[in-house]
């Protein structure tokens, strides 16, 4: 338990002292958002209809930035041998570097969400915890399998590339699931109408919490 | 001396080659049973046919991508090269197969749903599954060799295959109006023997496949060790 709080306070650190990650992760979820509403010119009505989606595909590409960050930073000056080389089962630090990841990315995705207010006039506070909830579930199993492509792209020839071509048909679940979310909440629906949704992601999340952690070992491995 | 299961990959192995010339024969043999023995179908046409290849492929890309899934845990579990070989080369076969699939299935849908493509549970499903071996394929291209690459592959061979039911759950239930493929289908009795052989044939094929193209891995890892020495 101390050595994934030691690993998840080290790039929390780094990342309070650099904001490098957030900072990266928020600009490009607000282009995104500003090109998409150049692209779609979207009314009042559509305004409603994309929302949702809209909300996680920001989410899922400023998510690939700072999880490309996660592993490229390890491999600068070879800090991941180091890491290796620490007397600790590899599950813990893929849950510390998981943990970091995940409270990064859902940091920045709290600071995107009012700009959906702002600029798509998204009724956020009617149902805020709600919606906060199924972000976070969201996030959980994007960032876990996220975490794991993360170290195996970093150790590839293209890098920053093969990340998004390995983790986003992946994702097909989150992203479906997570849409659905959000768009039965919005909509005032009861829990009963997106709940097989809600169980989707909770399953995705624990069995890709825990395959990762498994296998991570051979992720890493030099 | 050659081990067993290295004998079975030589050039010159009497019963791989003896299976070619089997499927050879079993191809033409199901190609006549699809055009005149089984009838056309009534409300479809000729353009039904099809189905006896459709099938069939995506039967083969899913057992080529299950093989992948167990070989990929072999390998982790014993770090045997061989296992690593055998993954990489169903992968290739399962993408081939899936495209057949993504490619006649439009061609099938035109004509009866009257668009060229659905986002309907199953075609969406293996669109997803060809898009995460794709994937594999390039990882394995941009990493290069040795053990590192067959970690990576395992590790994603075993990741792909564990999120197939939760997609196709998912896109299940995200079009469930699209469901267009009949959940059951009715065959005749001709229409089943034409069926049944073609899925034997084209399982075969795939154990052809696998065995030739894992032929060529080997002689690529010859080549790559004759290499090394030279240096």
């Amino acid at each position: 338990m101390k050595s994934i709080f030691a690993i998840l306070w080290k790039d929390l650190l780094l990342e309070l002292k650099t904001k490098e990650s957030f900072l990266s992760m928020l600009t490009f979820g607000l282009l995104i958002l500003v090109l998409f509403n150049f692209a779609f010119e979207p009314t009042p009505e559509m305004k409603r209809a994309i929302t949702p989606g809209l909300l996680w595909i920001t989410f899922l590409f400023s998510g690939i930035l700072g999880l490309n960050r996660s592993f490229s930073l390890e491999k600068e000056n070879m800090a991941i041998h180091g890491m290796l080389l620490a007397p600790i089962d590899r599950s813990l630090v893929f849950f510390g570097k998981f943990g970091a990841n995940l409270i990064i990315l859902f940091v920045t995705e709290l600071c995107t969400l009012p700009f959906f207010l702002l600029f798509l006039n998204m009724p956020l506070f009617e149902h805020f915890w709600l919606i906060l909830g199924i972000i976070l579930l969201g996030t959980i199993g994007f960032v876990s399998v996220g975490t794991l492509f993360s170290a195996m792209a970093t150790s590839t020839k293209m890098r920053e590339v093969m990340l998004p071509l390995l983790l986003f048909p992946i994702s097909t679940p989150i992203l479906l699931a997570g849409v659905a979310c959000v768009r039965d909440i919005l909509a005032g629906e009861a829990f009963a109408e997106y709940r097989h949704w809600f169980s989707l992601l909770v399953a995705f999340d624990v069995i890709f919490l825990v395959v990762p952690s498994l296998v991570f070992e051979y992720a890493i491995e030099e | 001396m050659k081990s067993k299961y290295e004998q079975v990959f030589s050039q010159d192995n009497i019963a791989t080659k003896l299976l070619g010339y089997a499927l050879l024969f079993a191809m033409f043999f199901s190609f006549l049973l699809i055009a005149w023995y089984a009838p056309t179908e009534r409300t479809m046409g000729f353009v039904q046919k099809i189905f006896y290849y459709h099938v069939p492929s995506a039967w083969n890309a899913f057992l080529a991508f299950g093989v992948v899934f167990v070989c990929s845990i072999l390998y982790l579990t014993s770090r045997d090269r061989k296992w690593d070989i055998l993954a990489a080369s169903s992968v290739e076969i399962g993408v081939i197969f899936s495209l057949i699939v993504l490619i006649t299935g439009p061609i099938w849908a035109k004509p009866v749903w009257g668009v060229w493509w659905s986002w309907e549970p199953r075609l969406t499903t293996t669109l997803i599954l060809f898009l995460i071996y794709v994937a594999y394929l390039l990882l394995r291209y941009f990493s290069g060799q040795g053990q590192r690459t067959a970690n990576f592959s395992a590790v994603l061979g075993i990741v792909g295959f564990l999120v197939v039911p939760l997609v196709y759950t998912s896109v299940n239930w995200w079009s469930p109006e699209a469901q267009v493929h009949p959940q059951r289908i009715g065959m005749g009795p001709n229409m089943q023997v034409a069926f049944f052989v073609s899925l034997f044939t084209f399982t075969l094929l795939y154990v052809y496949l696998l065995i030739r193209r894992v032929r060529v891995a080997y002689a690529d890892a010859a080549v790559e060790d004759l290499r090394q020495q030279n240096d």
